[in-house]
Parts: C-alpha cells; structure tokens; sequence
C-alpha cells in the first residue's frame, strides 16, 4: 500500500498576522512555519497504514525553497520519501495548485492520496476535492475513520452532528480531520534516518505544466485586510452570582434578542 | 447568461439554512447581474419554499442522499441547462465537499466560506476570513460560472413572498460510481453542531476536569445552544474535537456566543470573534477574552454559570 501525502506548510497558529507592503499577501518576515496542522495528522495515518502493510509514504510540497524544511520534519516523522514542486504557491489558486499536485501524484506510486481537510490560514479546503476530481479518482473528506486494503477503502466522514460511512476504490482521495488520530513527534532516529533521504526536486515545467496553467487566478486577490480592533465592552463583577447572572440575562434578552 | 444557480440541501423536509442562506444572497446577485435565480434540489417538494427565497426555477434531480459523485454529475448537467454566471452553495458538509468537485470539472475559481458578496462590473466579487479571521481577503472569481461556498449565519435568510419555483426535471446522466454511501449514523440524539448555531456556549481549561462540562452542557441546554470548546480541553480529552473552537477547530459567527473559563488564545479568538454578541465569564480579569467581549463577567464560573442556568430556565419558563 503506498500513499502520497500532500503538505502544506503555513505560518504557526500562534502566529500574529502582518499585511505586506502590496496589501494582497502577508508579510512573511519573522514568521515561523510549521505543517499546517490536519496534514500532520493525514502523514499520520498514511505512516499508520505503512507500518501495517508495507509500502512507500511520499510526502510532496508545492512552494518555494523553505517547503523542503516541512519535507524534512515529516521524513523525520516516518515518510520514506519527499518530492518538492518548486514554485510561488501563494501567486496560485486552489485549482491552479490542484493541477501542480495532481501532475507531480501522477509521478509517483500511490494507492491512497491524503491531504489535511485544510490548509490552515488560508482556510479554503479545495484543492483535496479538487486533485480528486483532476485524477478522476473518488473522494472522502472531513475523515475522522479509515480502514484501507484490499484495493478499497472505508472511510467515516463527518458531517453536522452526524457522519456518512463511505466505501471507495482505489486510489482515492482523504482529507484528514482531527480525531482520526494522534500525530506522533519525531524521534531521534527518524531525524538522523531523514538526512540520508534525498529530496526530489522538479520545476512545473519538469510536469509538463506552464506557469499560464499554474498562475491562472480564477480567484485573485484584490486586498487583504486585519479586522478592526475589538476595545472590548462593559466589564462586571461577578462575585454575587445571581446577581450577574441577572444581568447577563438582561443582555442576552435585550441586545442579543436571544431570550 | 447572467443567472445566478444555488444548490439546496433538504432537511426535514424543508430546505436547510444554509441553503435558504445562499439562496438569500444569490437573489440579491441575480437582481444585480440583471438574470434569474434558479436552484437546484433532489425534490420537488421543496418548490415553494424555494419561491418563498426568490427561486423562479427549481431542476429536480432525484438523487436521494448526498453522494460526491451522483451529484457532482447532475450539477454539471444543470450547469450546462442552466448556463449561470454565479454558481452558490451553502457553506455545509456537502457543499463543501461538492464545490471544489465541480469547479476542477468546469475549470472555475471557487470563493470558500465567504461573508459577503457582490456583483460588480460584470464580475463577483467576495470577502472571506483568512488566518481564522485574523485577516480578511477580498478576492475575484472569474469562471463560468463564478463559485462560492456562504459561511453558515453570514446571510439571514429573506423570504421574497414568491411563489412556488416552476419545476425542472434534470436529466440525470448516468455515472459508475467509485465510492458509495454505506450509512448516515447520527449519534448523540439531539446534540446541536457549533457548525450552524446560533447560540453557543462554551467552556475552557477554567472547568479544571473533564466532568465538570456538565455545567456547560446544562447552560446550553436550558438556551437551546450547541456546547463549544477550547483547544485546551480537546487536546486533554475531556470532550469530543467536534466541539473545538478555533483555529484548528471550527470558525463560528452565531448570533450569541458564551464563553466560560476560557482564557482567550490567539487561535481561539480567531475562531470566534466574529460572534454577534460575546459573553466571557472568567475570573482572571486580565484574560484576553475580555477584549473581544460585549458583556465581561469576572468571577469564578463554578458560581455563575449554575445560577445563569437557572435564571435563563426561569426566563423562558416565564414566557
């Protein structure tokens, strides 16, 4: 059983967010990167499924040269071996991102392609779906389940309150919610095994790709913007509890109009 | 053409909020765009109700419950009936899951989870929170037709007083399905998601331990809310990620938002500030939670969420 997983790396979720100078991007000076967080737990489980019956894990990043330090953390972890697509990921949309990936998956064997649900920060859980579509393979997303072998997959997907199970073919398409396990750290064997594994690198043109196809923006930028500043409103003392409790009550019933 | 095309999803029977969202902001852009709205649904029955949103046309395809793929099919065969310039689907599970399907299949730039949107100059054009609100983007769409997926509470629905949508059959192409539906569990009978609540309450490390959730959940019964949850506690155990607020969690806007014990991390701000109304009870009064609340209560929530319980019973009982 191999896997392809797809990583994208992001700015730490602790991270406070500065506009650029263009007002389209942010400012990535001083910002730590880190795998965005639900591709952690899909490397997860496509290290679980090695383990359990054989094959190659190959973790593939799109994006410029500070991707391969993602690579390396996720060799670490378990990943047999790494694919870097250089390119400016932040000049491509989902889709245009989607077409990179799905060129590069095709390069590579695979039963099973994982993502994260989503990339955290730029939050537009597309290119999954999308690379599924691209490849003509079928899909599950939102997976907080999965059982694979035998050339299918069942997989539970979670919905509002409730969740679908779902039985795919071969190669298929996962993305990863939290709760389908919990990532391990790597360890000190992993970190020194993943420096003798060579990163393969290609160019968009090496996939046979023109930046036109790539960089095409359906969705295009127009302005990035902070939220405004929230000053806070009333504070009270609560150290007589009915007494607050009344009072948050008025405030529910009267400017929350929820009572 | 210039219409605008919206996928609706049935719940009960009636269309689902999400969907009566959608259709709510896709009239606005139909009327702009100068073309019709017209939405798509696995049943008929769903006709008036969405004329009552403003849809002239409904196309019936009887597909039953959602799988990708059956639907994906049907969609780009209505897609090429229809021939909209907007395509808009309800920021749901399943339009979440078709939208991205669809667009690869028509070569079209998709808008997620957006709070706002407009025509203009022939083009659409959306905003939607980035970094889990810590930022917004103000973005494009170009494709045909332009596809965004509406955040879950960002568009209240607005019935138009029409009647019921002219009925469309679909011609359903026929499709060898890769994957199939097994079977819908739904567990915990009557748990509310903080996907699409409009009242949440939520709890924090300040609980100290796994049982004491039962104060949040009694809260958020006794207000007819979803029970939310700091990272902090799902990474401890004590409750369910279904439940988790934040950055890595859910990104929520209902229309009330409680939270008890919780300090107020940088990823949990994010992921809830855009609530319309904010209550933060916590007994350290330097808490950043403090800073994005409307109403801040400081004092220990052992004491006051048991007594707000009981006044929000009386509350109701009283009406």
């Amino acid at each position: 059983m191999n896997s392809v997983v797809c990583i994208a790396q992001v700015p730490d979720t602790e991270s406070r967010i500065k506009i650029g100078a263009d007002g389209r991007h942010i400012d990535e000076a001083g910002l730590k990167f880190i795998v965005s967080p639900y591709d952690e737990i899909a490397l997860e489980e496509a290290i679980r499924l090695k383990e359990k019956s054989g094959g190659d894990v190959t973790v593939l990043s799109f994006g410029p040269d500070r991707v391969q330090q993602a690579l390396r953390e996720c060799l670490a972890r378990g990943a047999t071996k790494a694919l870097h697509v250089k390119g400016e990921v932040a000049d491509a949309d989902s889709l245009g991102i989607a077409q990179v990936l799905a060129a590069a998956i095709k390069s590579v064997p695979h039963d099973v392609v994982f993502f994260g649900k989503q990339g955290v920060g730029t939050d537009n859980s597309l290119v999954g779906p999308m690379v599924a579509e691209l490849l003509g393979y079928p899909q599950v997303n939102v997976v907080t389940h999965l059982e694979a072998g035998d050339g299918k997959l069942t997989a539970h997907r979670e919905l509002e309150g409730a969740e679908d199970v779902v039985e795919a073919t071969l190669p298929a398409v996962i993305t990863a919610q939290k709760g389908l396990n919990e990532p391990r750290y790597a360890s000190l064997k992993g970190i020194m095994a993943a420096k003798k594994i060579a990163i393969d690198v290609k160019s968009v043109a090496d996939l046979g790709l023109s930046d036109g196809d790539v960089y095409n923006q359906r969705v295009k930028i127009v302005s990035l913007e902070l939220p405004p500043e929230k000053s806070g409103g009333r504070k009270i003392d609560g150290s007589d509890a009915a007494a607050a409790a009344k009072e948050i009550v008025k405030y529910i019933r009267e400017e929350a109009k929820a009572l | 053409m210039a219409g605008v095309l919206v996928v609706c999803e049935i719940q009960n029977g009636k269309l689902k909020k999400t969907s009566r969202e959608a259709l709510t902001i896709g009239r606005k852009l139909a009327e702009a765009a100068g073309g019709e709205l017209v939405a798509f649904a696995s049943d008929a029955a769903v006709a008036d109700d969405a004329g009552r949103y403003g849809a002239k046309k409904l196309c019936v395809a009887p597909l039953g419950v959602y799988t990708t793929e059956a639907y994906a099919a049907a969609l780009k065969q209505v897609i090429d009936d229809v021939q909209p310039a907007v395509l808009l689907l309800g920021g749901s599970s399943n339009g979440r899951d078709l939208a991205p399907r669809i667009a690869a299949r028509v070569n079209a730039g998709v808008a997620s989870d957006v709070d706002r949107l407009e025509w203009t100059d022939g083009k659409l054009r959306a905003r939607r929170p980035v970094y889990s609100g810590k930022a917004f983007a103000t973005v494009e769409v170009t494709g045909t037709p332009a596809i965004a997926t509406t955040r879950p509470n960002a568009f209240p629905p607005e019935e138009t007083g029409g009647g019921a949508a002219e009925v469309v059959n679909v011609n359903v192409p026929a499709i060898e399905a890769k994957s199939k539906l097994v079977e819908t569990k739904t567990p915990e009978a009557g748990e509310l998601s903080i996907a699409e609540a409009d009242i949440i309450v939520s709890g924090g490390r300040g609980l100290k331990e796994a049982a004491n959730f039962s104060v949040i959940r009694d809260l958020a019964h006794a207000i007819g809310g979803a029970v939310g949850a700091s990272r902090a506690t799902v990474d401890a155990g004590w409750i369910d990620h279904q439940h988790q607020v934040g950055q890595t969690g859910r990104v929520v806007s209902p229309n009330l938002y409680i939270a008890a014990g919780i300090s107020g991390a940088i990823q949990h701000l994010a992921g809830m500030s855009s609530s319309k109304h904010i209550i933060a009870i916590n007994k350290d009064p330097e808490a950043p939670i403090f800073r994005v609340a409307d109403l801040g209560v400081v004092g220990d929530l052992f004491q006051i969420v048991p007594a707000l319980t009981e006044e929000v019973k009386q509350a109701k009982a009283s009406h």
